[in-house]
């Protein structure tokens, strides 16, 4: 039987970081914010409304603007 | 949790449908008679209570009905034609992969906003009628896809159960999607079940539901059904900021903006999910699938566009930007 991988992190192009399990992440301003979801959307072009969560925002930016 | 209600007939089928399903004698040959003839909003309704057989049934009729082999086949006939006006309106686009241009053509394919329209211009009485033409969708959002979970090779599984199981509360019913949306109708008045809403409910309504039930109930279309899943988590983010922000501006209850909000967060990660991990991996599986994902997702945005442009009909708004 193969073994699937199955990352706990995943970096989408473009994109926010996914994660995967419980964690508490801390902002810019060293303040935790604890994952409510099996996985998160972590924002990683420091444009989301919902900081450090993701809220789509990535998307109306220019490309060269955008996380690699 | 009670059946639903049956709604009014809306045509000639409908009319024959509903009498026969209510008399609760397994006959329905005139049914199956006048079935290839029907259009319009008489099929799609006759076709929306099919459906809903296989997912609440009606309180006025028999159980038993879900399974009856004169109504399957009504039910083929009418998805045959659906799926042919659905295919005869898409193109593959060319030269795409799946996984790394979806997002991007969608940007570039997504219809009329009424997200837009609910965060500036709206008036209480729109949003009203909107949440009543959609409630006969969101009142069992997620539901369609869950018909998917046994036709899926073992990683697209895993990854359909991932965003599913956020996608109902991850085990809290508290949190549960389409109970989210229950409790803002409830918070704004109105009665949180779709049979207190068929008036409100125009054909393109009838007809998303439709394709979306379609594509869940029949294993063939199963990549139809997770390109549409994809297309719906990549337009719902960022609209639902708009719909919480437009909610808030006209004073609607928390319960209805916090089901907005909960999206903004939840589809900022299944947009990823459900492109990523999900088709990804169906791709991996059964490469052959690739069109039908297009297929699906394209199908997504017609519906929106035009349940959209129908809605914006209705209240004499002229077109809003896309
Ligand atoms: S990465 Fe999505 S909003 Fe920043
Ligand atoms: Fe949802
Ligand atoms: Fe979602």
């Amino acid at each position: 039987m193969r073994c699937f991988e199955h990352p706990d992190v995943i970096l989408c192009p473009g994109g926010p970081m996914l994660l995967r399990g419980q964690h508490a992440v801390e902002d810019a301003d060293g303040l935790p914010h604890e994952t409510t979801r099996p996985v998160t959307a972590v924002c990683r072009c420091d444009k989301s409304a919902s900081y450090p969560w993701c809220d789509g925002t990535h998307k109306s930016l220019p490309p060269r603007l955008r996380p690699a | 949790m009670r059946p639903p209600r049956l709604p009014d007939a809306r045509g000639p089928l409908t009319e024959e449908l509903l009498a026969a399903l209510r008399a609760g004698t397994d006959e329905f040959l005139g049914v199956l008679a006048t079935a290839p003839t029907a259009t319009g909003e008489d099929a799609a309704l006759a076709l929306w209570v099919l459906h809903e057989l296989h997912y609440r049934g009606f309180a006025e009729v028999d159980d038993r009905f879900e399974w009856d082999p004169q109504l399957i086949r009504v039910r083929t006939l009418l998805e045959r034609d659906l799926e042919a006006r659905l295919r005869a309106r898409f193109t593959r686009p060319e030269g795409l992969s799946f996984v790394d241009d979806v997002f991007g053509w969608i940007d570039d394919h997504d219809g009329v906003s009424l997200a837009r329209h609910v965060h500036r211009d709206a008036d209480r009485d729109q949003v009203l009628d909107l949440l009543r033409a959609r409630s006969l969708y969101h009142l069992k959002e997620s539901d369609p896809a869950s018909w998917l979970v046994p036709r899926l090779g073992v990683r697209a599984k895993a990854a359909l159960m991932e965003l599913q199981y956020d996608e109902y509360g991850d085990g809290d019913p508290n949190r549960l999607h389409h109970h989210l949306f229950a409790l803002g109708m409830a918070a704004c008045g109105l009665e949180p079940a779709y049979d207190a809403h068929y008036d409100a409910v125009p054909p393109e309504a009838l007809e998303q539901s439709n394709a979306l039930s379609m594509v869940g109930l029949q294993r063939r279309l199963r990549g139809a059904a997770l390109g549409h899943l994809a297309a719906f988590e990549a337009t719902s983010s960022v609209p639902s900021r708009r719909m919480a922000q437009g909610l808030e501006r006209l004073g609607f209850p928390d319960e209805l903006v916090g089901y907005y909000t909960e999206h903004v967060e939840a589809d900022a990660v299944h947009e990823q999910l459900a492109v990523r991990t999900v088709c990804g991996a169906m791709l991996a599986e059964e490469p052959e699938l690739e069109d039908d994902l297009w297929f699906g997702a394209f199908t997504c945005l017609d519906l929106e566009d035009r349940f959209a442009r129908a809605m914006l009909d209705r209240w004499g708004v002229s077109e809003v930007a896309a």
